[in-house]
């Protein structure tokens, strides 16, 4: 052991060295696109949600719902009942500061790709979202929200044929308004929390999703979120209805320019799966971080939740979060079905002076729920990252059982990682465990991939992939190669 | 301050009994205790109770406002002695050989007291007398580690705790047989709170096995606010059970500071089977490099019983270890809380810790509500938690009814089996055998 210590020793100094010299690693998705946008002036009042509104041309139920939250919300705001028992820390938001809506200028109506303003279809390019490509080869449906509103929905035609609905969500309340009216805000109710309320009240956008009866998607289904004008926040919405014995599989990814201004995301994700249904949902969250002092990056403060209506019924939530200066989510089901199904898998790597608290929810409610949450959380340089999840079990869900592990990772001296589970159990018959482990990459596992010739700095790349590879394979094939990638990049320079 | 009117009333009471001690006493303590008093008032007046539970992650779980309703009265500071009446062998407190400090009332009760060839520079008896006659360490040491400005609570006992019990070992002592503080409740406690305070400084390298137990004679309903102060001085051997052994009307809320010094070991078990309502503080601090601490608690509960454990263990220094393991067997409408907490501080490097929380759920009434978290400031640490709940194992059912045994008495088996991890820790055999035999007791009343 004293010949491994002291070899460890000898490598140590200089990985120190390189630890410090923190991450340099660019944020690549950081340009501004010039395009023309219509946007509203700053400031949230009653009225900056009726233009938001008929801008959208929405009927008057729909309307009428926004005031109602935004009412929730300014009572609340009054109360000074804005969450602050996040492990974050952040100035007070001016929420009378930030552009609620901003949507790149169109003249009429778009029917196909080719109409999409060529500046943000080159903008997905370089993101690496070709919309054209994409629409040919990978078979993937794309819905695009460039700042608050929906720019481009591939191969909705072809779903159309299998009695899928995939569209913006301005478009839904338009062609399906009763399917809108019917799910919006059943799973998360305007008067959930703080944000939702503010989502609730303003958003602009999103995608709707409704697999009917019996199919299966055939295709990921993807919504890729950028934000583009400065002080602008993005609030989009997101509601996804798999019918029974449906299935669908759904990716989200993220990104904005580089500012040096804090802007807010808060986004609201509803799922619904009625009986036998599964949705499996995905996301790839690359927000601009801010830079290496705290200086600007996205405020990320998300409520997620799933809905298991129905029995056997399935929702999986897979996440892989390096973006954001914040990011506040707890994507979380509730397992009402009898026999249902929840999970949770996520990767939150933060650096920098990033800041994450994130976790799960699964409450129990139906009889025989299953649940598990895995959760790995990575943190270098002087960032903060808590993992926060509850695990309820409700009176009435027998035999309910739930695993969760949530494990942290910490390279470099400066940075924090936290973990803070609650558990609550009202039912004898219930089986919970929980296991979490903390600690710096191992030494040994160095010292092993050192003496067969591996640079700290790729067996540091090789553990922490081996770290999160339990999550990375619940991804869908061609994204867990993006978010290995993705990975890679964020710890470029962050360690030895 | 937003308060209910019950709450005013009370806050106010205690306050005004404060008062009148603090007239009561005045030139005959020491002026130093004379302040602390006066300035834990002025906290008690600003804390309050924490009544209010949202956005109180401390309290989250925890109501104490029928506590609050009950409506308990300041102690009074009658000089009559109420122990000659009491046969302490029969409230089963333990073993008689033990060294013993007995408090009843609030009282020091040096007839009932124990403690006869103890070694040379100990001293042990009245915490009052203590410091009515300055004893440097206990000036050093008293109201040093519980924080009377953040906690109500011991803001409370700090101002109006009358006496309690002191253990003072020298450096080196080594103690055979275990010291215990008993904290007796008659029934002239009815309705009214006691407060006592118990401080324990363990020199370098001494070594003793204290247990600190409460217990009431009868079945009235009273309120325990108890806070105990504990310095484990370097390499100095520690083993430290707490018994809630009070009646099912009872409410208590103990706090315990240990502050463990380099190279020292310090070992805590909490042991709950009393009370209607039990609140631990527990507050580990390892100060000083080299040490290892064991934190194990467990309770068994039932009916309306409801027990909260709150356990901090905060490393303000590396290379330590530190393992916590907490189980409870619940029946009735119990309810259990858990909420443990390991900080690492920066640069507190190599520190392996441990904490984990198991119940056992006999009825569906019962709830367990479990958080046990980490806050880890430093990259050169091995921490690990886990949390389990869960009903009887049935694998392990069969088992043991596929050998002939009868249902019953399988799970009675099962049962033990799970508790006694806990129990079977205790070092020490004399407290081995008094906790194991309480522990069986209460399997059998559940």
């Amino acid at each position: 052991m004293t010949t491994v210590d002291e070899t460890i020793q000898d490598v140590a100094p200089e990985s120190n060295q390189e630890l410090k010299s923190i991450a340099k690693q660019d944020y690549k998705y950081g340009f501004i696109t010039e395009i023309e946008s219509d946007t509203v002036p700053p400031g949230l009042t009653e009225d900056t949600i009726r233009i938001i509104s008929s801008k959208k041309n929405e009927p008057e139920w729909m309307l009428e719902w926004r005031l109602k939250a935004f009412r929730h919300w300014e009572s609340l705001l009054d109360k000074e009942q804005i969450p602050d028992w996040a492990h974050i820390k952040h100035p007070p938001i001016d929420f009378q500061d930030i552009i609620y809506y901003s949507a790149p200028k169109q003249k009429e109506q778009l029917s196909s790709l080719d109409e999409v303003d060529p500046e943000v279809l080159s903008t997905f390019e370089k993101l690496g979202i070709p919309l054209e490509e994409q629409k040919r080869l990978a078979g993937v449906a794309v819905d695009a929200v460039f700042d608050s509103v929906s720019v481009a929905t591939t191969f909705k035609e072809k779903l159309a044929e299998l009695g899928i609905i995939f569209s913006s969500f301005s478009e839904a309340i338009q062609d399906h308004p009763e399917l809108v009216r019917k799910y919006l805000g059943s799973v998360v109710p305007y008067t959930d929390n703080f944000y939702a309320a503010l989502n609730a009240a303003v958003f602009s956008d999103g995608s709707f999703c409704y697999i009917p009866k019996g199919v299966r998607c055939p295709m990921e289904l993807t919504t890729y979120f950028r934000i583009n004008t400065e002080n602008s926040g993005q609030f989009e919405r997101t509601l996804i209805v798999a019918d029974e014995s449906s299935y669908v599989s759904y990716l989200e990814g993220c990104s904005a320019p580089i500012r040096d201004t804090n802007q807010l995301h808060a986004a609201v994700v509803e799922l619904v799966a009625m009986d036998d249904a599964e949705i499996k949902y995905s996301t790839i969250q690359n927000w601009y971080p801010g830079d290496e002092n705290g200086n600007g990056g996205i405020y990320n403060f998300v409520t997620k939740r799933g809905k298991c209506l129905g029995a056997r019924s399935k929702i999986s939530w897979t996440q892989v979060e390096t973006g954001s200066a914040i990011t506040w989510k707890y994507p979380s089901v509730l397992l009402q079905g009898d026999d249902s199904i929840g999970e949770f898998y996520s990767v939150a790597l933060v650096k920098g002076r990033q800041q994450a608290d994130t976790g799960s929810k699964m409450t129990h409610i139906g009889k025989r729920t299953k649940s598990t949450i895995i959760a790995k959380g990575v943190s270098a340089g002087q960032a903060e990252n808590t993992y926060r999840g509850l695990v309820r079990v409700n009176p009435g869900a027998d035999d309910a059982w739930n695993f969760t592990q949530c494990d942290s990772l910490l390279i470099g001296d400066q940075c924090g990682a936290h973990t803070t589970p609650y558990v609550e159990v009202k039912n004898k018959s219930a089986h919970l465990e929980h296991e979490a482990f903390t600690s710096r990459v191992s030494e040994d596992q160095l010292f092993y991939c050192n003496s067969r010739g591996i640079s700290v700095e790729k067996a540091h790349s090789m553990i922490i992939n081996g770290f999160c590879e339990e999550v990375f394979k619940k991804l869908p094939f061609e994204f867990a190669v993006e978010a290995t990638r993705l990975l890679e990049l964020n710890l470029e320079g962050t360690v030895g | 301050m937003t308060t209910t009117s019950p709450l005013e009333t009370y806050l106010t009471d205690f306050a005004d009994a404060a008062r009148e001690y603090q007239v009561a006493r005045a030139g005959r303590d020491p002026d130093w205790i004379a302040d602390i008093r006066e300035e834990a008032l002025e906290s008690f007046r600003e804390l309050g109770l924490p009544i209010t539970r949202r956005g109180n992650e401390e309290w989250k779980y925890t109501d104490i406002r029928p506590l609050v309703r009950q409506g308990f009265s300041a102690p009074t500071f009658s000089e009559d002695d109420a122990s000659a009446a009491l046969d302490l062998e029969s409230l089963n407190v333990g073993d008689a050989e033990w060294h013993r400090v007995v408090v009843v009332d609030g009282r020091y009760s040096a007839e009932l007291s124990a403690l006869n060839n103890l070694p040379d520079g100990v001293v042990t008896g009245s915490l009052a007398e203590a410091v009515h006659s300055e004893t440097d360490a206990v000036r050093a040491h008293l109201t040093r580690l519980a924080d009377h400005k953040e906690q109500g609570f011991t803001a409370l006992n700090t101002a109006l705790a009358a006496d309690g019990a002191l253990i003072l070992l020298p450096r080196m002592a080594a103690i055979e047989q275990p010291i215990q503080v008993v904290y007796v409740s008659t029934e002239r406690t009815q309705g009214t709170a006691s407060l006592p305070r118990t401080l324990i400084i363990a020199g370098e390298d001494s070594s003793a096995a204290i247990v600190e137990t409460h217990v009431s004679t009868s079945d009235e309903a009273h309120l325990t606010n108890a806070v105990t102060e504990m310095v484990v001085g370097a390499g100095a051997n520690i083993s430290y059970c707490k018994v809630q052994q009070e009646n099912e009307s009872t409410y208590n809320v103990s706090t315990t500071q240990v502050e463990v010094h380099e190279n020292a070991n310090f070992r805590s078990m909490a042991i709950d089977i009393g009370g209607r309502l039990t609140r631990n503080n527990l507050t580990v601090v390892m100060a000083g490099e080299g040490s290892n601490s064991d934190v194990r608690g467990a309770y068994v509960i039932s009916r309306d019983q409801h027990v909260d454990n709150q356990v901090i263990v905060d490393h303000l220094v590396g290379h330590n270890d530190m393992n916590e393991l907490y189980k409870g067997i619940l029946d009735g409408h119990a309810r259990s809380v858990f909420h443990g907490s390991i900080i690492v501080r920066p640069n507190a490097a190599k520190v392996n810790a441990m904490q984990v929380d198991k119940n056992l759920l006999l009825s569906n009434d019962a709830e367990a509500d479990t958080k046990p978290a980490f806050w880890i400031y430093c990259d050169d640490v091995r921490c690990g938690h886990g949390a389990a709940c869960g009903n009887l194992d049935d694998d392990a059912m069969f088992y043991l009814r596929s050998r002939g045994i009868e249902e019953e008495e399988a799970r009675m088996m099962l049962i033990r089996a799970f508790v006694s991890e806990i129990v079977d820790a205790i070092q020490e055999p004399s407290i081995h055998e008094h906790v194991a035999a309480l522990i069986a007791n209460k399997l059998d009343n559940l």
